[in-house]
């Protein structure tokens, strides 16, 4: 039997070898086949999980919640002192210093990652902005957004926190920082479809003991991790109910 | 048990009055006019058990409560019940849950020290194998044009 592993679009294109490797690393450790299938977009990932072709994937919190009530996932385990934190960033040129300061009918710039999008117009809200009196404008990746703010086309930007950080210093030092979410408990997680489920606890069980090993912390090390911390299911439906009092 | 609130804890000028909780009886509320805002980016979060009794905070709940933690793990969630709210909102907040659906209102919520805060709150039941085994609250910053207009309507509803 084979498996298909896919993971979350929102990765950094730095980590795409290091999901390859996590993925021979598994097959080894598993003795099975795992193929890995990554998707362009998010729309694409979400067909495939539909369509039950995906057993094991690292996804991100907005999809958990479809993955476990309505496929059967389970989780497994998320990366250590890895939250999904969301900012608002605007050109240092902006005369906004509080999001308070952003008006209805700003440009709003974002990617099209769900969970980013709905955790930032959250934080906007507070300001009265939301999908009725702000112009919203998707781009393909973060840089896109910082670079539509740096030439003035975008009032605003919804980052992941993550992905801002690891813009360049250069990049950084034009943008201005309004609003950084202090979540705590929003996160990805890899999980396992029912195909794998009966293997659950072995799998984890490796997961959790690979920062232990020379090879395991060479893979983690390429995928930006330290260590994987466990995931119970009450955790993961806590989180679950968390996203759903945000989605509204 | 919620207990009175106690001068010794209250930070400033307050006044006095009783509040009939539910299935509680009265409590003695002592408030002030002070705010405190709302901590920026973070989320308010507890849960409950089916009857209302606190089983979970996170700090930012902690903090803004000023209550300690253990202060607050089984205590009734009406310990932050505020007197300018309108009856009319809980009774609504929970016939809505009660009936599996998610509720949202705007909450001004009462401080262990008489003091204030406004909240923008969702609360969903939380269904484990088909059953409502509790409740989560989660409280993000309302916007200014929000709690102005509940200034206006809430003393409305009494
Ligand atoms: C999950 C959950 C969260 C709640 N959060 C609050 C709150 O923040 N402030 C509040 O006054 N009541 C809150 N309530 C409602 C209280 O249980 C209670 O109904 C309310 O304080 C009014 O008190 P009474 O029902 O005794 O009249 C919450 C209820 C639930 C189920």
């Amino acid at each position: 039997m084979s498996y298909m592993f896919t993971v979350s679009p929102d990765f950094s294109p730095d980590r795409l070898s290091g999901w390859y490797i996590f993925n021979t690393w598994m097959q080894r450790q598993l003795g099975v086949d795992i193929h890995l299938e990554l998707y362009d977009d998010f729309c694409a990932q979400r067909v495939a999980t539909f369509s039950n072709k995906i057993d094991l994937i690292y996804a991100n919190p907005f999809d958990a919640a479809m993955l476990v009530r309505e496929k059967g996932f389970l989780p497994l385990v998320k990366p250590t002192d890895l939250l999904d934190e969301v900012l608002i960033a605007v050109s240092e040129n902006s005369p906004a210093q509080t999001i308070d300061d952003l008006k209805a009918n700003s440009k709003i710039a974002m990617t099209e990652d769900p969970n980013v999008n709905m955790i930032g117009m959250m934080l906007l809200e507070s300001a009265n902005l939301n999908n009725s009196n702000i112009e919203k404008n998707v781009y393909d990746s973060y840089i896109l957004v910082a670079k539509n703010l740096l030439r003035g086309h975008d009032d605003a930007g919804v980052f992941l926190a993550g992905a801002f950080d690891d813009l360049s210093n250069m990049v950084k030092k034009q943008l201005k920082v309004l609003l950084r979410s202090e979540i705590d408990e929003i996160h990805h997680s890899l999980m396992i479809g029912p195909k794998l489920v009966a293997r659950r606890d072995e799998i984890k069980e490796l997961l959790l003991g690979m920062d232990k090993t020379e090879k395991g912390h060479g893979v983690l090390e390429s995928l930006g991790f330290k260590s994987w911390t466990i995931v119970d299911d009450e955790e993961m439906e806590f989180m679950i109910d968390l996203m759903d009092t945000l989605s509204t | 048990m919620i207990c009175n609130m106690k001068v010794e804890d209250i930070v400033g000028e307050y006044q006095e009055v009783t509040l009939e909780l539910y299935k509680l009886g009265p409590r003695r509320i002592l408030y002030t006019q002070i705010q405190t805002p709302f901590p920026e980016g973070k989320l308010i979060v507890s849960t409950t058990d089916i009857d209302g009794n606190i089983t979970h905070v996170n700090h930012a709940f902690i903090e803004m409560s000023g209550y300690t933690k253990e202060e607050l793990i089984g205590a009734p969630h009406s310990i932050l019940r505020h007197p300018d709210m309108p009856p009319a909102a809980f009774k609504d907040l929970w016939d809505t849950v009660t009936k599996g659906e998610k509720w949202q209102g705007i909450v001004k919520n009462l401080r262990k020290d008489g003091g204030y805060y406004w909240v923008k709150a969702t609360v969903i039941p939380n269904i484990r194998n088909g059953k409502v085994v509790g409740y989560t609250s989660v409280r993000r910053k309302p916007s200014a044009i929000v709690v102005d207009e509940c200034m206006t309507l809430y003393p409305t509803l009494f």
